[in-house]
């Protein structure tokens, strides 16, 4: 493939993740252009010509967050979301695994361009090579005068502070990133205001996902307009895409958006593991909508086409599940997470994933009643629009979307105690 | 405690002075990397060097699932049984696990050697099944694999 290449440009080495070689590589040279010809106003220009949506799920247009922030503000923060915990997805690892240079520049980019002078980075707890390649690098910035005080000599002054989680997927939440990075369990907050207005410590804050500022350096290397060019036309550039599940090769691929989904399944990912027949495939972390394989014909991955076929593209984490497995069990999986994660503040969110949870768990265990189904449907439309933030929707989604395209699995198990796939998860 | 209020000290210097309260977390983590687990009485004792209220670190202490209430074992194994994982085999994996060492899920071995934890996504979707021992990613793994780690760490 021929694609210009944003994350995978350089061949991974045992010191490719260093300063030195990412300099090699051209490294910093978009903060040097940023900081010594280009204002603020026009780092923002740029990132706003060149289309980039947010990479973290939600897809809302990068330069126009930035817009939103009061830049008159005496404080203005900047929080990388590297909280990274949506089963299916784990693209951003690879950045601060390979390429925490790029992730730095991007964050001074950013902080740049919204007068920032303290920037977070909430990394996800449980990641320990993460920490200690971000921390090196880090180090490494700062030596150089890359980091803190008077940046290559400029007015510009920016601290980055790594900040780790302990181990609560709803830190991913921008807000309760916030509350958590303030010391606090992290409760969701009630939007408006949105962070940007009002964020960390009442201060207006950006929160940008891992990809999309490490994304800004090639935006700024290359210009905005270079970048709208990659890409589907309202889903510019290239996106991390990870694989898992039942395929020959699950890993992680750049491909631009637009990409064909069967393309990447079939070709990249070398197909179904073991030959077997594609049953299913849920396009953009665990919390999107599952889609039969019929269904997946013609989409291309970006946010329209996926939402066209009834289902979400999210974080770029397609999990790919074959013929036989059983998709009782694999919504018990996914129900246990869920329930497990509910941070508790919201009841429609707290009781009813565990309800959800306690339901599915009695039908695998073959006490299923004949109501469950519809009382399952009806618990998802009590939690769904009627919690603080998106996790009582991501929780309720797949029961919604596993009961429409695989119900009559569902009506066996609870008919005959049992699965109509002996149970399997494997293949 | 002053050596432990030294690093603290030190931690606290990395963060704006406006932002005490955020100290919390990192705090809790360093008190526990120091101690293995915690108590209401170490949080009490964060709260009072940071000045903010008692209940604010006890709550963070009993709502994050990587601090630990209870005592574990030297090492601490957490088995990934989310979406990617199980169709790879998690399910057998930990079965296998605990087989092994003899426990349940949660559970210590009694020469406290090892602690065996199930747990949501360690975001190796792409290189599952995993596991973490400590602070250390397993990943592609398999019976012989696990085998192989458990004997290295014995």
């Amino acid at each position: 493939m021929t694609e210009a290449r944003v994350f995978f440009n350089f061949e991974v080495t045992a010191d490719s993740h260093t300063l030195a070689a990412y300099r090699r590589r051209g490294g910093y040279q978009a903060l040097e252009r940023a900081l010594y010809s280009l204002q603020p106003t026009g780092v923002e220009a740029e990132v706003t010509l060149s289309g980039l949506r947010g990479r973290g799920g939600a897809g809302f247009p990068t330069g126009k967050k930035w817009s939103f922030v009061d830049k008159a503000s005496p404080v203005v923060y900047l929080c990388c979301n590297a909280d990274e915990g949506e089963p299916g997805t784990f693209k951003d690892r690879w950045v601060f695994e390979q390429a925490p240079h790029q992730l730095i520049e991007g964050v001074l980019l950013a902080a740049y361009a919204l007068r920032v002078r303290h920037a977070f980075i909430y990394l996800r707890g449980e990641f320990d090579l993460p920490l200690r390649r971000l921390r090196a690098a880090l180090m490494e910035a700062q030596d150089a005068g890359l980091v803190g005080e008077r940046i290559l000599g400029t007015d510009f002054s920016c601290d980055i502070i790594v900040h780790r989680g302990a181990g609560a997927y709803v830190c991913g939440e921008e807000s309760s990133l916030l509350t958590s990075l303030e010391g606090f369990k992290a409760y969701p907050r009630n939007k408006p205001p949105f962070p940007a207005v009002k964020g960390l410590y009442q201060a207006p804050t950006v929160i940008n996902n891992v990809e999309t500022l490490a994304t800004v350096p090639w935006i700024i290397a290359h210009g905005g307009a270079a970048y709208a060019r990659l890409g589907a036309e309202k889903n510019s550039g290239t996106r991390l895409f990870g694989i898992s599940g039942h395929v020959e090769r699950p890993g992680l691929y750049e491909r631009p958006t637009g990409y064909p989904l069967k393309m990447i399944i079939f070709d990249d990912a070398g197909g179904i593991r073991g030959g077997k027949p594609l049953k299913a495939v849920i396009p953009g972390g665990s919390s999107t909508p599952i889609l039969k394989a019929a269904e997946i014909d013609g989409i291309t991955l970006d946010a329209e086409s996926v939402a066209a076929a009834g289902s979400m593209l999210g974080s770029g984490g397609i999990i790919v599940i074959a013929e036989g497995t059983c998709m009782v069990r694999l919504l018990q999986v996914l129900s246990r997470f869920y329930r497990h994660e509910s941070c508790g503040q919201c009841t429609p969110c707290r009781e009813g994933s565990a309800w959800m949870d306690k339901i599915v768990g009695r039908i695998v265990a073959g006490n299923g009643d004949k109501g469950d189904l519809e009382r399952l449907e009806s618990i998802t439309r009590g939690i769904m629009g009627n919690t603080v933030c998106a996790l009582g929707d991501a929780a309720s989604m797949p029961v919604v979307s596993f009961l429409r395209k695989f119900r009559e699995e569902f009506e066996y198990y609870i008919e005959h105690g049992r699965s109509m796939n002996g149970g399997r998860l494997e293949i | 405690m002053s050596c432990l209020t030294d690093k603290f000290d030190r931690l606290r210097r990395t963060y704006p002075a406006e932002m005490t309260s955020s100290l919390v977390l990192p705090l809790l983590q360093l008190m526990q990397e120091e101690k293995g687990h915690l108590t209401e009485s170490d949080a009490l004792f964060i709260a009072g060097y940071l000045g903010v209220p008692g209940m604010q670190v006890k709550e963070a202490l009993t709502w994050y699932s990587m601090l630990y209430r209870r005592p574990v074992g030297r090492h601490v194994i957490k088995v990934c049984r989310n979406i990617a994982c199980s169709l790879l085999g998690a399910e057998r994996l930990l079965e296998h696990l605990k087989a092994k060492l003899g426990i349940g899920e949660g559970e210590t071995t009694a020469d406290g050697r090892f602690t065996l934890l199930a747990v949501e996504c360690l975001a190796s979707c792409g290189t599952a099944p995993a596991m973490q021992v400590n602070d250390t990613y397993h990943e592609r793994l398999s019976e012989v694999e696990i085998d192989r780690i458990l004997q290295e760490l014995a």
